[in-house]
């Protein structure tokens, strides 16, 4: 007999942590990550959402955006190897053509 | 027992979340990044999600953080250095993360009462199995976003084999 906030609280936590990897992190494959992990915890929340409405409608939910991080993950880590070929580092503040 | 098991990976997966934030190595927060998703794992099994826990051990941490992993070696990634930058991102990062989480936090507290407790015996009695009822639905009503899921999966593998293909 777990309340549902206290699931809802904890992705509360992970979601936070991830903004905060997000923000302060300067590696880039740290900082995908942390999109992950912020994934993550918005799949927690639909999962204990689906569970308090008896329906499986927010599992397939978790379902689809499970798929779309694995897409997203491929083609994010192609894009970073492709970006340490032509920049040879993985430093956020090194990857500045755009603003200089 | 639901509680126990919620206590226990709850702080696995805090824990886990908050050494991915502070270790300065990728390998390191990639290992972290795994507990996370393991105890998350169980945290849906608990919530009555079985075809959920087996999908997120096999995409998740078989999958995606094998993917996370092999590109941290193939990249030779090093700690990271201080910057200007970062110590920026510490003024900004810290508070609006604690800014965010507050204001969830104080949502979900204030909404306690409607939100309920999690019931598993009436989950797991049910005479329809969990994955059953999901694989229903997942091709009766959910069927074109399916498919069109399976498109998207194509392009991905393409685009990343464009992206990552050295250029002659």
């Amino acid at each position: 007999m777990v309340p549902i906030a206290w699931y809802l609280v904890l992705a509360a936590i992970l979601f936070s942590t991830g903004i905060a990897a997000f923000l302060i992190r300067r590696n880039v494959i740290t900082i995908f990550m942390s999109i992950e992990l912020m994934l993550n915890a918005v799949n927690l929340t639909f999962v204990a959402f689906a569970h308090m409405w008896h329906q499986v409608s927010g599992q397939i939910f978790v379902f689809f955006v499970m798929v779309v991080a694995a897409a997203e993950a491929a083609v994010g880590l192609a894009i970073i190897i492709a970006l340490f070929r032509v920049r040879q580092t993985l430093n956020i503040d090194q990857v500045n053509l755009l603003k200089d | 027992m639901q509680i126990a098991l919620f206590i226990i990976f709850g702080l696995l997966a805090v824990a886990g979340a908050l050494n991915l934030l502070f270790q300065r190595h990728p390998i390191n927060s990639a290992l972290s990044l795994i507990v996370v998703m393991m105890s998350l794992a169980v945290l849906y099994f608990s919530l009555g999600a079985e075809f959920l826990a087996a999908a997120q051990v096999i995409v998740y941490s078989g999958a995606v953080m094998v993917l996370f992993v092999f590109v941290i070696m193939l990249l030779n990634a090093g700690e990271e250095e201080e910057t200007r930058g970062s110590r920026m991102a510490y003024i900004a990062g810290i508070p609006g993360a604690a800014a965010v989480f507050c204001l969830l936090t104080f949502l979900f507290l204030k909404e306690r009462e409607a939100l309920g407790t999690t019931h598993l015996r009436d989950a797991l009695s049910g005479t329809v199995s969990n994955i059953t009822e999901v694989s229903h639905q997942l091709f009766t009503s959910f069927l074109l976003p399916f498919e069109v899921t399976s498109v998207l999966i194509l392009v991905a593998i393409l685009g990343a084999v464009v992206l990552a293909r050295k250029e002659s």
